[in-house]
């Protein structure tokens, strides 16, 4: 109801009566509508009632749907298969140290790979597994991070007109969403490079040790390898510690642990894998 | 026309009257409870649990609230405790004590029926709030820890934290919280009661404002629940919200519910004094400090030296020389009083000498700095924020702020006002605490009225009108009220004078300060009574409110809650006028023993003074109705300290 | 003693929800011993003698308990002081010829009334939908009858102390209200009173939570932001009970929600 301005606070007789139920029929209609069935409570005064922002999830879904779809799921899927993750990287890198071990010994190591448990499984079917698990850990992290990212967006959709001032957020929490990219794009380089050999002119299929060194030859390739796992060391040290809370990883007895061991992540990982391409370029191995 | 005021107690012993009235009470049926409306106004303690309870029940609720969300009623800022009779310590606490402390309490000024029952009821709401999951104080083996407070001799209160007033109304809000979405409760939330509606003598409905549009809306109901608080805010500088106010009692008022007691206030010794004219309220300090801290001035007027400087002989541990046995423990009315003496001596301390020294140097030598810190660690803290000083190093600075108003609209044992449907619950009532009110009971009084007693007797009143629909808002009573109500809002939005309406509340605020607070004497009161309704004329010549009133306006708001209280200062100070003994809160210097302790005369003033609107000349058109207060069960004593 | 501070003020006027607002310049002297609404206050003083319309802001209580105040001064809810609520904020924080920034909260849940007063009912919709213990008046057993374990009982007094002033949500870079819903509903999950309907609970008011807000990230700034100091140790605990409520509620097929 818009009244006459001009008139400084007289009211029309016509304005001031509200019959029965006392709320007025003619409130300008901004996203009136119910909130959900059973609740007595429209959205009839917009700075009284509760806005609408993401509609209701609709009703009856299976409850893994349900907790899929939510945010705080969501979470749990990003802790989950970001955990999942961590122990991909870890052990990838951990099972590279053997180059510093000579090429026969890291030669070896990859084609064991393949073979892992055999005779009991069919060859390459482990590390086929493991492939496949990491493509779904993979894709439900990034699937996850980019609906939590709309969620986010849509949450604050006019900014702050002054610039923040963070206490607790680092530079790590903040900048997820490009260490994140930036991992994401050295994966995609780092299986050309190396798994499938095509952005490797010297790609030698099965010869580990030389493809290795023929890459980190190329300056740019070294120093790409060694900001992109800057960048995920700086994803795991936020990531990590994130994790516990996410799946709800929280005592007072080991709280204060949970910083350090994301620190030792972040930390054991970043030094491992930039170690390989300073080996190379220092002539160390090759 | 002289009101007929009928407190409808029961007959039969104290011990039996409410378990024989509530069978006496007429029911209401569950499938009958639907068909009433019922108009909760306010959102604290009284309002939240009664709300609650009555949606629980089944009735229509409709529930309002000027602030954005019902837990932010002032309740929530209570600190200290609630007392309950459980005797969980086995120290000698039973009902029957605790209603005995708290008439004692009030200086005999209460009625004892209702009393009792409070004390009753006071084992019943421990229960109701630890099933909510209120977060009580515990002990290692699991159960309710308790405290002695505000001087009591056995430990009866209840706390959590120094936030036992919002863990409650919490409490309560959760549980309206519940019937809101259930659809039993509507929530009208930044939406403020301007008038009640009175059809053929009784309570209809009410009208108010909504705080965003500014429309004025009615609202009709079967029955009327004033839950609104007391009017401390009379003073402009008290520990209340901002917020508070007196406007739905005092319009209840002039459409003919009697106001009872206005004089009767309690003001906090221990509350942190303004640093300037800036300040907009004052803030509680706990009472509990008063078990450590030394309070003490200096011998010397104007004393400019700090504290730490003053050496042991020319300090003045006041209250510890007057009051031997108690000393810094005297009740809340003797240590304000003490406090003001020294301070109108000029012995005053702090920049402004407006406060007296609170001192922890003796107990941290004796108990070690830990102790004191985990007593009082986030008192201290929040002492330091507000003034800067700490209070580990130099003494606190305090003084007295009014903080409760033991008067309000008058009701029966019912909690009825002298409008039939129009009920009055917790602090905006006179009837439980006399003319003082002791430390704890106000949330237990609240809790009272909300939970337990306002939902039992409002069906009462209510089966009497079954089969019957609320009288529909257009008819001429609400478009009366409706009329009334705007035309007020156009006349203050039209004045357009040259002051704000801030300083109208301040100015007022001196007047009821300096005349009608911690002493008062005939002559001053005479002068307050020729200033406040010059004020009064002023205000409304001279205001000016900025805005426009179809919208957010908040000097509007004020306006309105400003102008009520003009008009209310004035009957509060004719009440203290006509009151010629001293009781409790209400200290006329005319009537002083010969140690300078409250006199009361039991024989002239044994009554509650429940005063009717006549017309707007307050003094003149007032009308004094008195209900003898009859003491069956218990001996009138004059109180001691000594 | 107390000196007096000349400031300049960056204020945010809007009219109203669906205009667009600025940033207003204002100076005010101010005594170093009043709160920042006092200050404020000031400001409305002046803007009153200049005939200009006052600043609405929302205030009540004035000692950080009610939670009706919070603005975002210089880029941090409530202000620079921790663990204090915008009134309980006092002039002394700030120094001589500072200019300070004052904005609303921002978030979609909290859509702008006017100037610096937000709407804050969805945290109200966040309780209703169950975070509360049923309990019918009247049918409450004795308060002693169920023993709560002390660490439990301080623990939820920890949570309870939230006093929904919405800093939480204006702190994160998400607008997330997870330390609001995580605190009241660990306030009632932790305890015995508060079990028969813990799963429930959990569903509902996280499911509530996110028809408003965005999700949490773990930056804590929340827990940095907030008047309270309430700790995200209660965040995992309600993403764990989440979980769990998913995994063993056992509320029939087809009822949802609680009411």
């Amino acid at each position: 109801m818009v009244r006459d301005n001009t008139t400084l606070g007289a009211f029309r007789e016509q304005d001031r009566f509200v019959i029965n139920t006392g709320r007025s029929p003619t409130i300008s209609p901004i996203s009136h509508k119910r909130r959900r069935t059973g609740m007595t409570q429209a959205i009839e005064r917009p700075g009284a009632d509760a806005p609408v922002v993401n509609k209701p999830k609709p009703s009856k879904r299976p409850w893994p749907v349900e907790f899929a779809t939510s945010a705080v799921g969501m979470k749990w899927i990003m802790a989950l298969s970001g955990l999942a993750l961590i122990g991909f990287v870890l052990a990838h890198a951990f099972g590279n140290l053997k180059v510093y071990f000579g090429a026969e010994d890291f030669d070896h190591y990859a084609e064991s790979l393949r073979t892992l448990l055999y005779p009991i499984v069919p060859k390459t079917w482990v590390l086929w597994g493991m492939r496949i698990g990491l493509i779904v850990a993979f894709g439900a992290h990034i699937g996850s991070a980019i609906a939590l990212t709309r969620i986010n967006q849509k949450a604050r959709p006019v900014r702050y007109q002054s610039p923040r001032n963070y206490i607790a957020a680092n530079f790590a929490s903040r900048s997820m969403r490009w260490t994140g990219i930036i991992v994401a794009l050295f994966v995609l380089f780092h299986l050309a490079d190396l798994t499938w050999g095509f952005a490797n002119p010297d790609f030698v299929r099965g010869d580990a040790y030389a493809n290795l060194v023929a890459s980190f030859d190329r300056l740019p390739v070294a120093i790409f390898y060694m900001l992109a796992n800057i960048a995920l060391g700086i994803h795991l040290f936020h990531g990590t510690w994130s994790m516990f809370q996410s799946m709800g990883i929280n005592s007072p007895r080991y709280n204060s642990a949970r910083r350090w061991i994301a620190g030792l992540v972040a930390a054991a990982i970043t030094v491992v894998n930039v170690s390989f391409p300073l080996a190379v370029t220092f002539g160390v191995v090759g | 026309m002289t009101l007929t005021l009928d407190s409808h107690i029961p007959d039969g012993p104290l011990e039996d009257k409410w378990d024989n009235y509530k069978f006496d009470l007429k029911l209401v049926a569950p499938n009958n409870r639907r068909k009433f409306e019922v108009i909760v106004v306010g959102t604290g303690l009284a309002g939240a649990a009664a709300a609650a309870t009555l949606g629980e029940m089944g009735y229509n609720v409709k529930v309002f609230t000027y602030h954005d969300s019902p837990r932010r009623a002032h309740s929530i800022a209570a600190q200290g405790g609630i007392n309950s009779a459980k005797n969980y310590r086995n120290d000698g606490d039973s009902v029957f004590r605790l209603f005995y402390d708290t008439i004692k309490g009030g200086d005999y000024r209460s009625r004892e029926a209702n009393v009792y029952r409070l004390a009753q009821v006071s084992l019943n709401i421990i229960d109701q709030c630890a099933a909510q999951g209120v977060p009580f104080a515990r002990e290692y083996g699991g159960l309710l820890d308790n405290r002695s407070f505000g001087g009591a001799q056995v430990a009866r209160t209840f706390y959590a934290r120094g936030q036992t007033g919002q863990q409650l109304l919490l409490g309560a809000y959760q549980a309206l919280a519940r019937q809101i979405h259930l659809g039993t409760v509507t929530l009208h939330n930044r939406t403020e009661m301007l008038d009640v509606v009175v059809k053929d003598g009784r309570a209809v409905g009410i009208t108010t404002r909504d705080l965003l549009t500014g429309e004025l809306e009615a609202h009709s109901g079967h029955a009327v629940m004033l839950c609104t608080g007391g009017y401390g805010n009379v003073y402009y500088l008290s520990t209340n919200a901002m917020a508070c106010n007196a406007t739905a009692i005092w319009r209840a008022h002039r459409k003919g519910a009697a106001f009872a007691n206005p004089c009767y206030t309690q003001i906090h010794p221990t509350c942190i004094p303004p640093a300037d004219e800036t300040q907009s309220k004052l803030t509680l300090m706990s009472e509990s400090l008063r078990n450590d801290g030394r309070i003490w001035v200096p011998t010397g007027h104007e004393d400019e030296r700090r504290a730490v400087d003053i050496p042991e002989d020319e300090r003045d541990y006041y209250l510890e020389r007057k009051y031997p046995s108690f000393g810094n423990l005297v009740p809340r009315d003797v240590a304000s009083r003490n406090a003001k003496t020294v301070v109108d001596e000029g012995r005053g301390v702090g920049p402004l000498h407006n406060g007296v020294f609170l001192d922890f140097a003796d107990a941290i030598q004796r108990h070690g700095r830990d102790t004191i810190e985990e007593r009082y660690g986030n008192l201290f803290d929040m002492y330091e924020r507000i003034t800067g000083e700490n209070p580990y190093q130099t003494p606190m600075r305090i003084y007295p702020a009014t903080h409760y108003t033991m008067g309000g609209l008058w009701v029966d044992y019912n909690l009825q006002t002298s409008i039939p449907g129009l009920f009055a619950l917790g602090e905006c009532n006179f009837s439980d605490h006399g003319a003082n009110r002791l430390g704890a009971s106000a949330l237990m009084q609240g809790l009272s009225d909300g939970y337990f007693v306002g939902p039992s007797t409002v069906a009462g009143y209510l089966a009497n009108w079954l089969g019957t629909d609320a009288v529909p808002t257009d008819d001429k009573a609400f478009t009366e009220s409706l009329d009334q109500t705007g035309g007020r809002v156009d006349q203050l939005m039209s004045v357009n004078g040259t002051s704000s309406v801030d300083h109208y509340h301040r100015e007022l605020g001196k007047i009821v300060w300096d005349y009608c607070g911690m002493s008062r004497n005939a002559a001053g009161l005479q002068k307050a009574l020729t200033e406040i309704p010059a004020l009064r004329e002023q205000f409304w010549a001279d205001v000016r409110v900025p805005g426009r009133a179809d919208g957010v306006n908040q000097s509007l708001e004020n306006a309105l809650r400003v102008a009520d209280f003009m008009e209310l200062a004035e009957l509060k100070v004719r009440d203290a006028l006509h009151r010629e003994e001293s009781c409790g809160g209400h200290f006329r210097e005319e009537s002083q023993t010969e140690e300078g302790e409250a006199k009361r005369d039991d024989e002239n003033f044994s009554y509650v003074a429940a005063w009717e609107w006549g017309g707007e000349d307050i003094q003149r058109d007032a009308v004094l109705n008195k209900e003898p207060l009859e003491f069956e069960r218990v001996e009138l004593t004059q109180r001691s300290y000594k | 003693m107390s000196k007096v501070l000349e400031l300049t003020l960056e204020v945010w006027r809007q009219d109203g929800p669906g205009t667009k607002g600025a940033f207003e310049t204002y100076t005010v002297e101010i005594p170093d011993d009043a709160s920042f609404l006092e200050m404020l206050d000031k400001v409305n003083e002046n803007l009153f003698q200049a005939g200009q319309e006052p600043i609405t802001f929302d205030h009540d209580c004035r000692e950080g308990i009610c939670g009706s105040c919070g603005v975002m001064i210089d880029g941090q809810a409530h202000g620079p002081q921790k663990g204090t609520a915008t009134c309980q904020l006092h002039m002394r924080q700030f120094s001589d010829g500072q200019t300070i920034r004052v904005e609303p909260w921002r978030a979609a849940g909290f859509p702008i009334i006017k100037d610096l007063m937000v709407n804050r009912a969805a945290f109200d919709r966040i309780v209703e939908s169950g975070g509360y213990i049923t309990v019918t008046t009247g049918a409450a057993p004795d308060a002693n009858e169920i023993p709560v374990p002390k660490d439990a009982a301080d623990s939820a007094m920890d949570a309870a102390a939230c006093i929904g002033c919405g800093a939480c949500v204006a702190a994160c870079p998400n607008s997330a209200a997870n330390l609001f819903t995580a605190a009241k509903m660990q306030h009632l999950n932790q305890l015995p009173q508060g079990q028969a309907e813990r799963w429930r609970r959990s569903e509902s008011m996280v499911e509530t939570m996110e028809e408003f807000f965005g999700s949490c990230t773990n930056h804590g700034e929340c827990q940095e932001a907030c008047p309270k100091e309430i700790t995200i140790d209660f965040i995992a605990m309600m993403n764990r009970d989440y979980l769990r409520s998913k995994l063993v509620n056992r509320r029939r097929l087809g009822e949802r929600k609680i009411g």
